[in-house]
């Protein structure tokens, strides 16, 4: 069932679609919160606090945009008041993380360390099980604005430019943090297929 | 003056792939790294495995809810619903 079907059912009153969003949508609100918030208990609350309101002016819910970024509204706006660190310019620091360990490329910059594909041929991510997990993992260890950002534009798929309004960045920040948590990821992916420690 | 581009190595390439990857690099500079993923194998297979982390991660869901995290947010719907309306 869709976001809007459930919608309809919860306007109804109906549990069984509410705890269906809930179950859909509550981690990311989480992970979204904790940008705001400094513990994940206050995460926890101002997801909860996101919940309630959501029930109390469902109904004046008007689809003109998705259910989801309307639900994310609610939270950065709650997140954002409640928020015990006053809202926060991201650090975007341009000596941090390079995307792979510089030993892995000779003096010219060319690899002498180079990548061995994640699958032979398996590209299919509905076989690729394994691969979920350990992508799910390696976001759960991102610093939180990473987390953030990749959370919303590739597990919840919006566009840079929502996760810019949404989150009050620039577009290029946006770009900046996700080519930054993207890169972690396939790192450690990389790290834990191959057993090392990242 | 325009900067005249130089080829791209590796070490920049992967630099540039999740812009490329969303259709966000400038022209010049996508230009300059279809160039040399032409001319470098590993380079592609790092792509590949950028462009897969990002489509699994759209199969991801963010956390496994807690038994008592739902327990808790039913109660909050209950509550509301047995609220008086004119709350
Ligand atoms: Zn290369």
């Amino acid at each position: 069932m869709n976001d809007l079907e459930l919608v309809d059912r919860l306007l109804e009153g109906d549990e069984r679609a509410f705890t269906d969003l809930v179950t859909r949508y509550h981690g990311t609100l989480v992970r979204v919160a904790r940008y705001y918030v400094r513990t994940p208990a206050s995460a926890e609350d101002v997801a909860q606090e996101t919940w309630l309101a959501v029930l109390r002016s469902l109904s004046s819910f008007e689809q003109r945009s998705s259910f989801k970024t309307w639900l994310l509204r609610i939270l950065v706006n709650r997140a954002r008041s409640s928020g015990t660190r006053e809202f926060r310019t991201v650090p975007v620091d341009p000596t941090s993380g390079s995307a792979v360990a510089a030993s892995r490329f000779d003096e010219g910059g060319f690899w002498c360390e180079p990548p061995v594909p994640f699958t032979d041929s398996v590209d299919d991510r509905l076989v690729n099980e394994p691969l979920v997990h350990l992508v799910r993992e390696a976001i759960a260890q991102l610093p939180e604005p990473q987390q953030a950002v990749i959370t919303l534009r590739d597990v919840e798929g919006l566009s840079t430019s929502e996760v810019a309004d949404l989150l009050e960045l620039s577009d290029a920040n946006v770009r900046v943090i996700l080519h930054r948590a993207r890169s972690r990821v396939r790192a450690d992916v990389e790290a834990r297929r191959e057993g090392r420690s990242v | 003056m325009k900067i005249r581009s130089h080829p791209v190595v590796c070490r920049e390439a992967i630099e540039l792939m999740s812009d490329y990857l969303d259709g966000s690099l400038s022209r010049r500079d996508t230009r300059r790294l279809e160039e040399h993923l032409a001319i470098c194998p590993p380079c592609r297979t790092y792509l590949a495995q950028m462009r897969l982390v990002i489509s699994v991660s759209g199969s991801v869901s963010p956390d496994d809810l807690s038994p008592e995290a739902l327990d808790d947010l039913v109660e909050v719907f209950r509550r509301y619903r047995d609220e008086p309306e004119s709350s």
